[in-house]
């Protein structure tokens, strides 16, 4: 995590020692990976992880206490780590081959295989996890213990590098709140609770939790009473109930940028990164492409799913396969069917994609019912798709290119390319939603601070130097934008619908009779 | 098919060719010798500070000109032989073109100090100064000291530039405190305390006397000339203003004075020649503009008008309310109105100041004293909404309108604190004094 910090170049000689403490934190890390067995192994787990935390936190305070409030980009794009340079591909490299250890090889981290005990770095967190749970640790455990450190230290990091800003700090205390609480303690203790209980984190909704609904799961929740039952149900009404409200009111900033955990990691740690994504075109265009096939993937994937462990007999249970095919057959046709209603003059080309988008996913849960007897899909297993959902969007694309990768494509780019669930809130952030970022009439001066800084790769320039205000689908809000701005142009602001999307050739500021003349026509 | 040709790939040539094309279907070629793409001129500085790539700074990809048909040529229009409309340049190939439009922007002033062309003298205005910057002042080793002339936006600018790498900088101001022929007093000195507090060396009242070499022709040091001091420096930046850009313009028969002389039309004195931007000069003054504006708004909104008269529809250049920005090291600046220093100020302009505690925020209001009617603002670390002044303004509100409904013209992020009532406190605590 340490190496995600700016180069030793130029730095104080306070900020070398931080960085020695930090990275004799993490050679306790590397050691327990390659099998040193440590005495005390709480001791030393305290000591690795408590080293890591005040190396980054005393580096922060060296690098932004010491200067005058304000925007403290100075030399991004010098830094071989934040610009793409050796640093960058190294910390790349690195990253990538721990998430690919970690997803498809987790014995190397030492966990245990056949019930035996837990060797390697996976035995060093045992301490931490039989005092929160009772039970050894797992290379998940591991993960989301290193995951916590790093929102919370990079997170205070955050906090000084904008203490400016109310906006910045807020959102980022809220993000490590609901790391620490919803995805990292909370789930340890309603285990301790009840340890049939699957594995559960509030906040992660459908289609990001893509296995909520997976029959274990959904099992798992039924066998465990009231309270499992109120999982699930929790899980539906946050999917249908609690997240179009919110996103309605607040825009998908409410989610990505305030508390969702990928969000939470890449506004932290992947701070230093978020000027590497691509503002080009064409970055765009596969964005739209990309996420929108990740989500009918996902709609076809959980369906089939759901289908293949439903039954046929009504008396048995009201929710047979046709009811449920019929469901969400209705379901979506109601939700394009409202959008073609009420946004269809909005949308144009991009109704169309929809409507293709669409009709392929009734097409194929149609063919799928009718044509199958068993559980299959095009004869292949609805659990297949699961699993190649599982393999090949939930860990290699989220997690081993989307942060892996966050030295070379930015801190999104699985929120940009892959997330599903940003691609719903960003569907109704662009339709149903007050959420915009205001452009202050005729105040920019194409600097491109705000575009540079966009860890979405939206080019927000060509919206604020036209003088129109951005309404875009993979905004997160995270407000950087506006912080950077040198002239005070942006805004994040929640307003009426009406006036949100102000196209205008001329700007304000010019002869008024011209304004009206040119931008009415 | 008219061809317009464009000198200049500023925001003004671009803002009209842009336009033009949106109105029409006229051939367009954009002339440059300085880039072949269009940047923005005011993120030069982020480039230097490692915020941005030069790259970053152009506002649309290459492929964009192409695809809108604006031809872009690199070259430097040495001559232009209006007769036969044919302009000739350095390289020594020739252009013909229907319509001929002069954007070539400003260059820095230089006003005669002796060694004012030495190598590390420079301006802090084209991609070639930045260029010039990078190469003798690339670190605090190579560069141990800087010496900035001329106190206005680009001056501290440049001192914020350097001191992003730890360069020390001496920052030369003729005036009496920084920028207070534009700034009321209270602003302008908050913001001399705040360049003091970033470690910058500011010598108020103080000018130029020379600048001397050493063996190399390089610059070795400065005379300040009110105290004889000399202080070694590697790189003099000159910032005290700019000129019109039109010495390439000296033999032909467009008529200039400092800038190109146009009509409130943009046209010269020639037909189908027309000036736009920081280089055009009003015959007479708009209101209370300035003859030369050398603003990038004032350039885009005459390149936004331009397009018409081009295109058919004749329009004179008659800009709205006057608004501007800058921001001073870590304090944002925005105006809106007229808001002028004591020095320039008219007799029934009066102000209300106030200004935060923490010394880095302040607005000036002024108002017409008689009348009470709300002339304009100054805001300093408060952004404020451009199109809620400008509906104030066009309303003709009073000033206590505008000090009661402040609010609504806050643009601050969410969740900023907020000074409105202790502005309106202090505002009518004056009034109950005066």
């Amino acid at each position: 995590m340490s190496l995600a910090k700016p180069d030793a170049l130029n730095i104080t000689t306070k900020q070398k020692i931080a960085l020695a403490i930090g990275s004799i934190g993490l050679v306790i890390l590397a050691l327990a990976l390659f099998n040193t067995n440590f005495p005390n192994k709480g001791l030393f787990l305290t000591l690795a992880l408590g080293l890591i935390t005040v190396g980054t936190v005393f580096y922060s305070r060296e690098a932004y206490l010491t200067k005058l409030e304000g925007i403290k980009n100075d030399g991004v794009w010098f830094k071989s780590i934040s610009s793409r340079g050796i640093g960058g591909w190294i910390l790349g490299v690195v990253l990538t081959s721990f998430y690919i250890v970690l997803y498809f090889f987790p014995k190397y981290l030492g966990l245990g295989q056949n019930g035996e005990a837990n060797t390697g770095l996976i035995a060093l967190f045992d301490p931490l996890s039989k005092l929160l749970s009772g039970r050894d640790a797992s290379q998940w455990f591991v993960y989301g213990t290193l995951y916590t450190i790093a929102i919370l230290a990079f997170g205070y990091k955050f906090i000084l590098k904008y203490r400016h800003n109310r906006y910045q700090q807020l959102r980022t205390i809220s993000v490590m709140f609901f790391q620490l609480g919803f995805a990292f303690l909370i789930p340890e203790f309603m285990y301790v609770m009840n340890n049939d209980l699957p594995y559960y984190d509030l906040k992660s909704i459908w289609p990001l939790n893509y296995y909520i609904f997976d029959q274990w799961s959904v099992k798992g929740f039924i066998s465990n009473g009231t309270i499992g039952l109120a999982l699930l149900l929790f899980g539906i009404i946050s999917i249908f109930v609690i997240t179009p409200f919110l996103t309605y009111k607040y825009g998908k900033r409410w989610y990505c940028s305030w508390v969702c955990g990928c969000g939470g990691l890449a506004e932290t740690a992947g701070d230093s990164f978020r000027q590497l994504s691509s503002k080009k075109l064409y970055a765009w265009k596969i964005e739209r492409w990309l996420i929108h096939l990740v989500l009918v993937f996902s709609v076809v994937m959980t369906t089939a799913m759901v289908y293949s462990y439903l039954g046929t007999d009504s008396s048995k249970y009201w929710l047979t396969k046709g009811v449920f095919i019929s469901l969400v057959i209705a379901f979506l046709t109601l939700v394009f069917a409202g959008v073609m209603y009420f946004k269809g003059k909005e949308l144009a080309k991009d109704a169309k994609y929809g409507a293709i988008s669409l009709f392929a996913v009734i097409t194929l849960l149609l063919v799928m019912h009718f044509t199958s007897t068993t559980d299959h899909l095009f004869f292949v297993k609805g659990s297949a798709l699961r699993s190649a959902y599982g393999i090949y969007i939930g860990s290699i694309f989220s997690g081993v290119i989307g942060t892996g990768f966050y030295p070379i494509l930015g801190s999104r780019s699985w929120c940009r390319f892959g997330c599903p669930m940003a691609a719903i809130l960003g569907f109704q952030q662009r339709l149903f939603s007050k959420f915009r970022i205001t452009t202050n009439g005729g105040q920019c001066i194409s600097c491109g601070n705000c575009s540079n800084s966009c860890e979405m790769g939206i080019d927000v320039r060509h919206y604020a130097q036209k003088g129109e205000n951005i309404v875009r689908s993979s905004c997160v809000g995270c407000g950087i934008c506006s912080a950077v701005c040198p002239r005070g142009v942006l805004k994040l602001e929640n307003d009426s619908m009406k006036g949100r999307i102000n196209s205008n050739d001329i700007l304000l500021g010019n002869d008024v009779d011209l304004m009206n003349y040119v931008n009415q026509k | 098919m008219e061809h317009i040709a464009i000198i200049g790939n500023g925001i003004s040539g671009v803002t009209l060719a842009r336009h033009i094309r949106k109105l029409s279907d006229k051939k367009i070629t954009i002339i440059s010798a300085e880039t072949e793409y269009f940047f923005s001129r005011t993120a030069l500085m982020y480039v230097y500070m490692g915020h941005m790539k030069f790259e970053h700074t152009q506002p649309y990809e290459n492929w964009f000109w192409e695809k809108n048909r604006i031809n872009l040529k690199k070259g430097y229009v040495n001559q232009i032989d209006t007769d036969n409309k044919t302009l000739h340049f350095t390289e020594g190939d020739s252009l013909t073109y229907d319509k001929l439009v002069i954007a070539t922007g400003s260059k820095p002033n230089k006003f005669g100090w002796p060694g004012q062309d030495l190598k590390g003298v420079l301006g802090m205005y084209h991609k070639q100064d930045l260029e010039n910057l990078e190469k003798y002042a690339p670190n605090n080793k190579v560069c141990k000291r800087a010496v900035i002339v001329g106190g206005g936006l680009i001056g501290i600018e440049l001192a914020e530039m350097l001191n992003s790498r730890s360069i020390p900088v001496t920052f030369l101001v003729r005036e009496d405190s920084f920028w207070n022929g534009v700034l009321p007093s209270g602003e302008s000195e908050m913001i001399n305390r705040h360049i003091k507090n970033h470690h910058i060396d500011l010598r108020l009242s103080s000018n130029l006397r020379e600048i001397k070499a050493d063996e190399n022709g390089q610059v070795k040091s400065i005379i300040i000339d009110e105290t004889g001091e000399e202080i070694e420096c590697k790189v003099v930046g000159l910032t005290a203003g700019v000129t019109p850009n039109i010495s390439f313009l000296k033999d032909s028969k467009i008529e200039v004075g400092r800038g190109v002389k146009v009509n409130r039309f943009l046209e010269t004195n020639l037909k189908d020649v027309y000036a736009i931007g920081d280089c055009a000069e009003q015959h007479e003054a708009i209101g209370n503009r300035r003859p030369i504006e050398a603003v990038w708004y004032t350039g885009r909104m005459m390149g936004e008008t331009l397009a018409q008269t081009i295109c058919g529809n004749k329009l004179e250049y008659k800009p709205g309310h006057w608004f501007n920005s800058a921001k001073f090291m870590d304090i944002e600046y925005q105006t809106y109105g007229w808001v002028f220093s004591e020095r320039s100020k008219k007799d029934f302009e009066a102000h209300f100041h106030w200004k935060h505690d923490d010394d880095t925020k302040c607005i000036t209001v002024a108002y017409n004293k008689n009348t009470n009617e709300f002339l304009g603002i100054n805001t300093f670390g408060i952004r404020m909404r451009h199109e809620t002044f400008d509906n104030w303004l066009t309303e003709k509100r009073d000033i206590d309108y505008v000090m009661n409904h402040l609010a609504e013209a806050n643009f601050d992020p969410e969740f900023y604190k907020r000074f409105e009532k202790d502005i309106l406190k202090a505002y009518n605590n004056q009034l109950t004094i005066a």
